[in-house]
């Protein structure tokens, strides 16, 4: 290891990110488009969800329990006054369900019979279609306590179940999603940039006259490694930044712990980029790995939009091998809960073996020749 | 004396156990301090693996490899911080200026920085780079970046230099240089080994290594290549015939091996023992030999079954080729690339059955020409002729009056011939009778029929050049583009396509041909020379070479003539400052 040499390698790289639109592009385009795209434009809570309402023989005790819809922030009722043209809505997705109130029904309910109320939800998007038809369970719940305590007596004080979630009590998706993005937003720097530059050399024939000098094979891993290193640092550090000064994320964990996390992930992604880049010689070849084996797994396994828990037994178990599981599982703790260090420290080991075996393997496979 | 080089029993091959490629075979050689060994060999006869072996980049499967006096397997590192090595394309970082190349490959050499100013100045003193310091790598031409990349593998002066195929598709003009710096190196006391396909290159090394399919065929010093061949070279005039005809007329003869062109005559290799055949008219007259008759010579010797030569047939009804008519025309042609101005205010035109050459070097705007000719560029102005048709109007018209082989392969490397083949007559509309006919014409015309199952990309380069060329007369154009077609092809094989060209000329097919090596311009009828994108001269070889002659040296060579006309133009360029 020769520090000039290093030096040398090391200044070339930055010259070149600092020239090439592309590297840019990927280091700090990309994550800022994702940021604001999961920021403000994906939402998975349910809100303002249109829901067509059939009240087919209007009644005060009807009026109370549709009143319920208007009040909650989740829906706004579409007022129908027939069935057939609120399934017409529904089918041309002008709606997303429909509450449906038969004409029997004051009858029933004043009877006591047992009245029926006609929840249809619109499967075609099951995440919507779920959350809308809690929400629309809830109404009907509290409605129908309202109307047991107005009935018995109207002193008593409202009792029932009270719903309190924790760690994000407002519940937004973007509290979650942002945080988790930062573990995409690193692999797409450490692995897929880190992969395509190394390939690039090759492809340029720039490799073989690196090889043809003095340098080792440590030093020319090492200069890409740090200038790569800084750069995912610096991507992490505009997500963070966005997220609580963008987005108003809260952060309760410390922000040391967050950076040490990251710079461990890190170590993870740009090994695997390396990896990558001893196997696939030519720039297509090396994205298209780095996409299907980092990129996608980051974003659909990682637990940062899916929950890992409702996964298919073998799927659970394959997260396992990815690493972006383990700092996304960091990273919504730190954000959202704190330092958990009963979190933090099994993860964090898991990503330390996994940087090692990446690592490691580069070292081994790469060797100073050409074939 | 252990020599700067020496490669003992080498052995090395590629690929799975299934599909091995040997690349070298029981090489051996030694390369003497203080000279410069030229390594020569057509296009895959294993001078890259050489090199590469060489500079310790890969391991060979059999043999040692001794690098001045150390151990090429064990002490690989202490070789790599004594030599120098480019290879073929050379890694520069386009990204980086000239300057901030030197400094990574100053670092790298660990080169002090104390020595660095005097070493720098020295460098782009040599290579005339001065002026470009801080331009870009990927801004120069190429015949600058061979010269920034010679620069870099100097900083430290090596013991040996390793140079693959430095003068490959560099102007004339950067050629000389570079080779000025190389013999500049001599005197220095480097070893030089240098790889080459150009010929005359060969004559200017102090020794020949001789590669062909893996094997060393021969080493020595050029003249015991040439002298052997001393009274078997002529260069033959005739006042009866023209130039191509008196070729022609010679290629058929037994005892000549070669017949080309050649300023005003045509140079004949005659087969050992054999005397002069008498043709009408023909002055014999004896010449020295060069390294080419000499390479020549041995390929044909190592080649024990020749390929057959077809006699070239195409099918053009000869009253069309009487009159001589315009079937291409060009009229003030330009194309930008953003504010770069690729090509100039260009206009020519072209005859039937002409073999019409545009020469340059690269970067001269010759394939932008090319492309804009075949439809596949649109002109940013200018008017473009081609059968009677504008192209800029009915593009799809014009292009069925074309044929195009592109300058890389551009076939289906994973599709047999004959599929590669079909899908072309398909792609040209070809059915029925006709689909049948010409599909047989083609195998049989290349002598492709032992080759129809094979996957093209298996094929060797002579024989994928043959599939490129037969794919694109097909559906019988009468105008035919060939861009760079003989590049990396070896002489052999080079001859053969020239012979076939001219006979689809004489046939009426017109040919428009790009090539960078000056001596095939002679094959052409009309040439026209470009360089930066502007047409420096334009007219018959003879009116070409004529222009630069002088007199001291009345009788030029292209490509004497093509170093004075942009010498001429670049002074005329300087003055108009």
């Amino acid at each position: 290891m020769q520090l000039q040499r290093l030096s040398g390698l090391m200044r070339k790289e930055f010259l070149q990110i600092l020239r090439d639109p592309s590297a840019l592009g990927i280091a700090f385009a990309m994550p800022l488009f994702l940021l604001l795209l999961f920021g403000y434009g994906v939402s998975l809570d349910a809100e303002h969800v249109p829901i067509a309402v059939v009240v087919e023989h209007p009644s005060p005790l009807a009026d109370t329990l549709i009143g319920g819809l208007d009040q909650s922030r989740y829906f706004r009722p579409v007022r129908f006054s027939d069935i057939i043209a609120a399934r017409t809505a529904l089918k041309e997705r002008e709606v997303n369900g429909i509450f449906w109130l038969r004409s029997d029904f004051v009858r029933k309910a004043l009877d006591g019979e047992g009245a029926d109320v006609s929840v249809i939800v619109n499967g075609v998007d099951a995440n919507t279609a779920r959350l809308v038809e809690s929400y629309l369970q809830q109404v009907w719940q509290i409605w129908l306590l309202q109307q047991q305590r107005e009935q018995a007596s109207v002193l008593t004080l409202p009792i029932g179940g009270e719903l309190r979630i924790w760690f994000n009590p407002a519940l937004r998706s973007r509290d979650y999603l942002v945080p988790g993005l930062i573990a995409v937003i690193m692999t797409l720097i450490g692995a897929l940039l880190t992969a395509l530059v190394v390939a690039r050399e090759w492809e340029r024939g720039t490799m073989e006259a690196l090889m043809a000098s003095p340098v080792t094979m440590a030093e020319i891993i090492i200069g890409k490694l740090l200038p790569y290193f800084v750069l995912g640092m610096g991507g992490m550090a505009l997500s963070v930044a966005m997220a609580i000064g963008l987005f108003a994320v809260p952060l309760h964990g410390n922000l040391l712990v967050l950076t040490l996390a990251s710079a461990l992930f890190l170590l993870v992604a740009l090994g695997m980029g390396l990896l990558i880049s001893s196997v696939a010689k030519n720039q297509f070849v090396a994205g298209q790995i780095a996409i299907v084996v980092t990129f996608l797994p980051a974003f659909i396994l990682s637990g940062f939009v899916f929950d890992i828990r409702s996964m298919p037994t073998i799927i659970q178990f394959i997260t396992h091998l990815i690493g972006a599981r383990f700092f996304v599982s960091i990273l919504q703790s730190i954000f959202l809960a704190g330092n958990v260090w009963s979190v933090i420290l099994p993860n964090a080991a898991a990503l330390g073996v996994m940087a090692v075996v990446f690592l490691g393997l580069t070292l081994r496979r790469t060797r100073k020749r050409l074939d | 004396m252990d020599g700067a080089l020496r490669f003992t029993q080498v052995s090395k091959s590629f690929g799975t156990a299934r599909r091995k490629v040997t690349a070298l075979a029981e090489v051996s050689f030694t390369i003497s301090t203080g000279r410069i060994t030229g390594l020569i060999g057509p296009d895959g006869a294993g001078k890259t693996t050489l090199m590469r072996l060489a500079a310790c980049l890969l391991m060979p499967d059999a043999g040692t490899i001794t690098v001045l006096g150390l151990d090429g397997k064990s002490q690989a590192q202490a070789i790599q911080s004594q030599i120098g090595y480019m290879p073929q394309r050379f890694g520069l970082y386009e990204d980086l200026t000239v300057r901030e190349n030197l400094n990574l490959y100053a670092d790298l050499q660990g080169l002090a920085h104390t020595e660095r100013k005097e070493r720098y100045d020295a460098l782009l003193a040599l290579t005339a780079l001065g002026p470009f310091g801080d331009r870009r790598a990927g801004q120069l031409s190429g015949g600058m970046k061979q010269k920034l990349g010679l620069a870099c593998a100097l900083l430290r002066v090596p013991r040996l230099l390793l140079l693959d195929e430095p003068t490959v598709g560099v102007d004339p003009i950067s050629r000389r240089e570079l080779w000025a710096i190389i013999q500049g190196l001599r005197e220095q006391g480097v070893s030089v080994l240098i790889s080459t396909s150009y010929m005359d290159e060969a004559e200017r090394c102090d020794d020949i290594i001789l590669l062909h399919e893996g094997k060393v065929l021969a080493q020595g010093p050029p003249s015991a290549f040439t002298t052997p061949l001393e009274g078997r070279c002529f260069f033959v005039q005739s006042a009866e015939l023209s130039r191509r005809l008196l070729q022609q007329r010679l290629q058929a003869e037994p005892a000549v091996l070669d017949a080309r062109l050649e300023t005003s005559g045509v140079r004949v290799l005659l087969a050992e023992g054999a005397a002069p055949p008498s043709v009408a008219g023909a002055e014999w007259h004896r010449v020295p030999p060069h390294f080419a008759d000499a390479f020549f010579d041995r390929l044909h010797a190592e080649r024990a079954s020749p390929d057959p030569v077809v006699t070239p047939t195409i099918r053009v009804s000869p009253q069309e080729i009487s009159k001589p008519e315009t079937v291409l025309s060009v009229a003030n042609l330009n194309r930008f690339f953003g504010s770069f101005h690729a090509v100039k205010d260009v206009s020519f035109t072209v005859h039937r059955g002409e073999v019409f050459g545009l020469l340059g070097a690269n970067g001269a705007g010759k394939s932008t020409t090319f492309r804009m000719l075949c439809g596949l560029l649109p002109a940013s102005s200018g008017v473009l002729n081609v059968a009677g048709q504008d192209l800029r109007t009915a593009p799809a018209e014009a292009r069925r009056q074309i044929g195009y082989v592109a300058q890389k392969f551009s076939l289906y490397a994973n599709l047999s011939v004959a599929q590669n083949l079909s899908f072309f007559a398909s792609a040209y509309g070809l059915g029925g009778a006709r689909r049948r006919e010409r599909l047989a014409w083609a195998a049989e015309e290349f002598a492709l029929a032992p080759y129809l199952a094979q996957n093209a990309g298996d094929l060797p380069l002579g024989f994928k050049q043959r599939l490129a060329l037969a794919a694109a007369l097909l559906h019988e154009p009468p105008i035919l583009f060939l861009d760079e077609p003989t590049s990396g092809v070896d002489p052999l094989a080079r001859t053969e396509f020239w012979r076939r060209i001219n006979a689809y000329s004489a046939a009426g097919t017109t040919v428009l041909v790009t090539t960078h090596f000056m001596e095939e311009a002679e094959y052409c009828d009309h040439l026209v020379l470009m360089s930066l994108g502007e047409v420096l001269a334009s007219g018959t070889p003879a009116e070409i070479r004529a222009r630069a002659a002088t007199p001291e040296r009345p009788n030029p060579t292209m490509e004497e003539a093509f170093i004075a006309l942009i010498e001429a133009h670049e002074a005329t360029l300087r003055r108009s400052r």
